[in-house]
């Protein structure tokens, strides 16, 4: 990707004509405009995604891989066509190593599962960390539980960073994957992916990236990293629901076995034994998600148009102009302090429960995240019930930082 | 004789109506929370809390004269505002009125957007926790 320098943060203009392609945030919601801070949980989708959906079932609708009618080879390589881009979007070596799921959850489902059956004995260990989303961390468990596996966790300091001297400890002969979130969702923190990474492939453990958080929001190359895998979602990042990827070394997806079997993931099938497609196809049972990667492959082309690093730094921008303001308000605790953060606010207002100060916001068409944000581990280390995050993206306003910041003001006032 | 449920139910539709703007039916709301009896702390254990709300509600319910007796705290304003709410209903109530009970107010106080059934808010399991004691204790 080339890095965008031309477009400046601030740029008005600019980033107006971008808010104007995402015709959801025209309108009202409860008698005020919508602001839309909701980022980290769903994104919303520009006008030339909608539309790829629509333009797919208009003109070229039919089943993929399969037919040797027209439609479906012009299907089929748009479908191929975006697992290009993805690729290129992250630095893959190869398209054989992106395998389309359908999010960031069924990822590492996909991967807890298959690795658990291939290279999980009774008392090795996974190592993951005391910030992960329940998705990077529900899975493990299923996995440990499966096989005898223990799964260890890399401690986080009252600040919300991960407490990496404790690292070599917690590495073992035993370690037989490391598992950790880029980005947490919940408290905005990036995490130090590349130090993880070197330090367990000098001892051989793979690692695994929840990078459901930082694929929206910053340049991400899965080979600078060297990581071994790499899960996202779509919805995060313009695309549709229903729609991600599982990046794996291309050694690693030809060691694992198949996840799910089916149609499209063969290649000879008899009563008696069934032989696996290629890669990625191996990882690809039934009819995918045709439109879902089509519409994938053009949100990438509308980040890309922007560029990443530019999107990064305009969400930057918006998010310290919002924390300067909140930091004057009464009150304000902010939850996750790490000294690198993401475009994400976890907060709460002192004496106020999240759940008030999230249903008062949306009277006033804020739209926030309350609760514990799947992340329950978080929430009892620091003994509370939630959090309100206001997360913020590249299509989001200086007035809607305004009007955010207002709309807490008045929440204050009615609440304490 | 007292209120029966739908009269109560009357009262409070026609207190929401002299409110003309969302501020002031959430600050009502919020002073019919705080109208509520102080909760001891030993009564806030894990086994009384409403599953399903975002917030903490704790519920205790008994019987006296045949009538049902409700008792509840919230760690949120709201949430507490709606469990007093759906008290004034339903309290001193036979179960038999209280299970059977359609809660029409709620969609005509004008509050619908916020207590409409929707897992965060956690009316539905408040009123499915109060009917479920109140069926309980029938006998």
């Amino acid at each position: 990707m080339t890095p965008t320098v031309s477009i400046q943060p601030q740029d008005a203009l600019y980033w107006n004509k971008i808010r104007n392609d995402f015709p959801i945030l025209q309108q009202s919601v409860n008698g005020y405009p919508l602001v839309y801070l909701d980022n980290a949980a769903s994104s919303q989708k520009p006008q030339q995604v909608i539309d790829s959906i629509v333009h797919y079932y208009t003109t070229y609708n039919a089943n993929v891989h399969r037919g040797v009618h027209t439609l479906s080879q012009k299907g089929t390589d748009a479908f191929e066509a975006a697992r290009k881009k993805v690729q290129h979007f992250i630095g893959a070596n190869s398209e054989k190593e992106i395998i389309f799921t359908k999010g960031t959850t069924n990822s590492v489902n996909l991967l807890a599962y298959t690795f658990s059956q291939q290279m999980l004995m009774p008392d090795d260990e996974i190592l993951i960390t005391a910030m992960e989303h329940h998705a990077n961390l529900v899975p493990w468990q299923m996995a440990c539980e499966r096989t005898g596996a223990k799964l260890r966790v890399i401690p986080m300091n009252d600040e919300g960073e991960l407490q990496l001297d404790q690292l070599d400890n917690l590495i073992t002969d035993k370690t037989r994957l490391i598992s950790v979130v880029h980005v947490s969702n919940a408290l905005g923190t990036v995490n130090p992916v590349k130090y993880i990474i070197d330090k367990a492939h000098n001892h051989h453990i793979p690692v695994m990236i929840d990078g459901a958080q930082a694929i929206p929001h910053q340049p991400v190359n899965v080979k600078e990293l060297d990581c071994d895998f790499y899960c996202f979602s779509g919805h995060k990042m313009c695309a549709p629901t229903g729609i991600g990827v599982l990046y794996a070394k291309q050694t690693w997806l030809e060691k694992l076995p198949p996840f799910e079997g089916g149609g499209e993931m063969i290649s000879d099938v008899s009563f008696e034994k069934t032989t696996y497609n290629e890669l990625p196809f191996k990882f690809e049972a039934g009819t995918p998600h045709i439109e879902g990667v089509i519409a994938l492959g053009q949100a990438i082309d509308y980040l890309e148009n922007i560029g990443m690093d530019a999107i990064y730094a305009r969400e930057m921008y918006l998010h310290n102009l919002a924390y300067e303001k909140l930091n004057t308000i009464p009150g304000f605790i902010p939850v996750g302090k790490a000294a690198k953060k993401a475009s994400v606010i976890s907060f709460l207002i002192d004496g106020i429960h999240p759940y008030d100060l999230g249903v008062i916001l949306d009277k006033q068409g804020i739209a926030v995240r309350t609760g514990h944000h799947c992340t329950q581990p978080i929430m009892k280390q620091f003994n509370i019930p939630g959090t309100v995050r206001a997360s913020f993206a590249f299509y989001n306003s200086e007035q809607d930082v305004e009007f955010f910041i207002a709309a807490i003001k008045k929440a204050v006032k009615m609440l304490s | 004789m007292s209120a029966s449920i739908n009269e109560i139910q009357d009262e409070i539709i026609e207190e929401f109506e002299l409110f003309d703007d969302w501020m002031q039916k959430y600050d009502h709301l919020i002073e019919m929370g705080k109208s509520l009896p102080i909760m001891d702390a030993s009564l806030k254990t894990d086994d009384r809390l409403i599953k399903g709300c975002q917030s903490k509600v704790w519920l205790v319910t008994s019987k006296k004269n045949g009538l049902i007796e409700y008792f509840a705290d919230s760690d949120a304003v709201i949430s507490k505002g709606v469990i007093a709410m759906l008290i004034r209903v339903l309290n001193n109530h036979t179960p038999e009125e209280i299970v059977n009970a359609d809660l029409y107010f709620i969609d005509r106080i004008g509050l619908k957007e916020h207590l409409s059934p929707n897992r965060s808010n956690g009316l539905v399991s408040m009123i499915r926790q109060m009917k479920l004691d109140a069926l309980a204790l029938s006998n």
